[in-house]
């Protein structure tokens, strides 16, 4: 089997880009020194929000747009409860994580009437690069066919995030929160507000993840569907020590193990094989990448 | 009265009381008179026929709630429970199908293997953490995800009852089933279980060395290592312990009815994460986890009720469990602010 054809680096795309775009959230986090493990919720939210927003008005960027407000709604709870209250974010996370799933189980049934899995010829999805004038570029158009816009604009923000955080006051300034809140804040930055900032940040953008998954990726929603891409997100700002491109090589990992295991699959490999590759390649990346880096990394510790 | 007093002055009581306003606010928002739904609710807990489900679903919660409590006394949070307990229980159907014959001191070896199969998959996360610095929290969630499709496999195609059609393990064999308690179908020798393993999680806590150490690493990590307790030895053992009863009680759920392994079927009700949201607002305590056992048992059980009664998705009560969470962390905070500001 050839993995080096245009098809499966297209593949490969789709199934990075709700990773990517909830990963860059969680990277513009980690800079600003907020452990945001809430991307899997905030993600799920978006996946439902897009749906039931899309079959009602019958546009895929009302959808998109509802998802990424969806987001920011879910992150103000981590914002100004761990952020600005103090409160344990990892507890914090895990509430809202718990609460996605709940609220978009009951929502399913009482909005969408249904259970398990909702899918509607009302549901307009995203449409496809392929139909539009860029199926027409040679190569480019190859690899872009199956792809919504919403995948380009999560390469286009790898590049946005690096420049800000290396070429921007703001960005230096975030920075620094990161590395010593103490110091900004005798600089007279105002920490907690670019803490919070980045944590609405990282959450419009798990919506727009959340929305390319349920529009983009499938057109659908199903309980659950996130189905951990804001844990494995959460690995690759880890694997990717919150630089952009990092974390980007991070995905791809993440992106290629999904869709080389689709392939298997239509090998004849059984679906529950291929279903926790992706899991289980993320986490011997981030392993074998912190083994060659043990000594360059920081002291030992509990969980963060 | 210790006990009493902490529970009237805790966050606990107030994040209960925020969360069902938040649930009715939800119901409000929903369309439905939110008494209508907890008059429902309280109905499907207090239903005659609904007790024997009550009393079932109170011994894997009440396992979950102990087995997450475990690790997050000294810190670490273990969020992969859906894994280790579908590969406990899992193990243990495979096991008890190798030896058809042996009754239930069979299916007591079973169900060791199935703690031991699980307590392996959790401990598997403490080399994560050191080798691989991944933290517990994440490895322990990521690794569920393998867990749970290899079981899914196993009862799919290698372990699956031929014939039926449906993803599961042939039914265990008459002698293998767990003993009913007198007077009911539904509660059996499992709830004898979970409650010794309560028991004995309430001694090693307060009583033992181990429990000591364990309860200083949670207080503080870097006085704990001071005082020269052997931190990884601990969080390796804790993490163990913590899977092995997950793995048990996935076991003791595959001898109660219907007596075999059911792909989805110990993950569905969501005990895991109900016993996550226990052990949060008893902070691993273990008269917390009790009492918050009796309660969220209820209140799943109710939710089910209400589901059948009058048509709101019982999902209502995992939202109310997350609602509980989050306030409970959040008022902790606040109140916590207000000492310093005091001060």
């Amino acid at each position: 089997m050839n993995v080096f054809t245009l098809g499966f680096v297209a593949a490969v795309l789709i199934a990075l880009a709700p990773v990517l775009l909830a990963a860059l959230g969680g990277a513009l986090c980690a800079r600003v020194g907020v452990f945001n493990i809430g991307l899997e919720g905030q993600m799920l939210l978006g996946c439902f929000t897009a749906v039931a927003v899309s079959a009602r008005t019958g546009s895929a960027e009302l959808g998109v747009a509802a998802a990424a407000g969806a987001g920011v709604l879910t992150a103000l709870v981590l914002a100004i409860g761990s952020v600005r209250l103090n409160a344990d974010p990892i507890v914090l996370a895990i509430g809202t994580n718990l609460l996605a799933v709940g609220l978009t189980g009951f929502l399913l049934r009482s909005v969408l009437g249904t259970s398990g899995t909702y899918s509607s010829p009302d549901l307009a999805g995203l449409t496809p690069l392929g139909s539009t004038w860029v199926g027409s570029i040679p190569v480019l158009g190859t690899v872009l066919a199956g792809s919504s816009w919403l995948v380009v604009l999560s390469l286009v923000l790898v590049v946005v995030l690096a420049v800000f955080l290396s070429r921007t006051p703001a960005g230096l300034r975030l920075r620094g929160i990161g590395e010593n809140p103490d110091a900004a804040r005798s600089l007279g930055v105002d920490v907690s507000r670019y803490q919070q900032a980045a944590v609405l940040v990282a959450g419009a953008l798990c919506g727009l993840a959340g929305a390319q998954l349920a529009l983009g990726n499938v057109q659908l929603f199903s309980e659950q569907m996130t189905a951990g891409r804001g844990w494995v997100a959460v690995v690759a700002v880890m694997l990717g020590r919150g630089r952009p491109g990092w974390v980007l090589g991070a995905s791809v990992v993440f992106g290629a193990a999904e869709a080389f295991g689709f392939r298997l699959q239509g090998l004849g490999l059984p679906q529950q094989a291929t279903d926790a590759a992706p899991y289980v390649i993320t986490l011997l990346a981030l392993i074998l990448t912190s083994v060659r880096w043990r000594r360059t990394v920081q002291p030992t510790g509990g969980t963060p | 009265m210790a006990i009493l007093r902490r529970v009237l002055t805790g966050a606990a009581l107030p994040a209960l009381v925020a969360s069902f306003l938040v649930g009715a606010l939800v119901l409000l928002s929903a369309g439905t008179n939110p008494l209508t739904g907890y008059q429902a609710l309280v109905r499907g807990v207090l239903l005659d026929t609904n007790l024997p489900y009550l009393a079932a679903a109170f011994a894997p919660i009440l396992g979950m709630a102990v087995s997450f409590a475990v690790p997050l006394r000294m810190g670490e949070f273990n969020l992969g429970g859906d894994g280790q307990l579908v590969l406990g229980g899992i193990t243990a159907a495979a096991v008890a199908s190798a030896v058809p014959d042996a009754g239930l001191p069979g299916f007591a070896l079973a169900a060791l293997a199935g703690a031991a199969a699980a307590a392996v998959w959790a401990a598997l996360s403490v080399p994560l953490a050191r080798w691989g610095r991944v933290p517990i929290i994440i490895s322990t969630l990521l690794l569920g995800f393998p867990a749970v499709s290899f079981a899914s496999y196993l009862a799919r195609y290698p372990l699956t009852d031929k014939g039926t059609g449906i993803p599961q393990t042939p039914r265990l064999p008459d002698a293998m089933h767990l003993p009913s308690l007198p007077a009911s179908a539904y509660v059996n020798v499992g709830l004898v279980v979970a409650i010794v393993l309560f028991a004995a999680y309430w001694v090693v806590d307060a009583r033992t060395g181990t429990g000591l150490e364990l309860r200083t690493l949670g207080a503080n990590l870097r006085f704990g290592q001071y005082v020269g307790i052997d931190v990884e030895r601990r969080t390796l053992g804790a993490l163990a312990v913590s899977g092995a009863i997950a793995g048990l009680t996935g076991a003791l759920i595959v001898a109660g009815p219907p007596y075999r392994f059911i792909d989805g079927a110990l993950v569905a009700p969501g005990y895991t994460f109900t016993g996550v949201t226990v052990a949060l607002i008893a902070s691993a305590r273990p008269a917390g986890l009790l009492a918050g056992a009796l309660l969220f048992t209820a209140l799943q059980v109710g939710g089910t009720g209400m589901e059948r009664d009058v048509g709101i998705p019982r999902q209502l009560t995992a939202i109310i469990q997350a609602a509980v969470v989050i306030t409970f962390v959040l008022i902790v905070a606040v109140r916590a602010r207000r000492k310093v500001v005091a001060r």
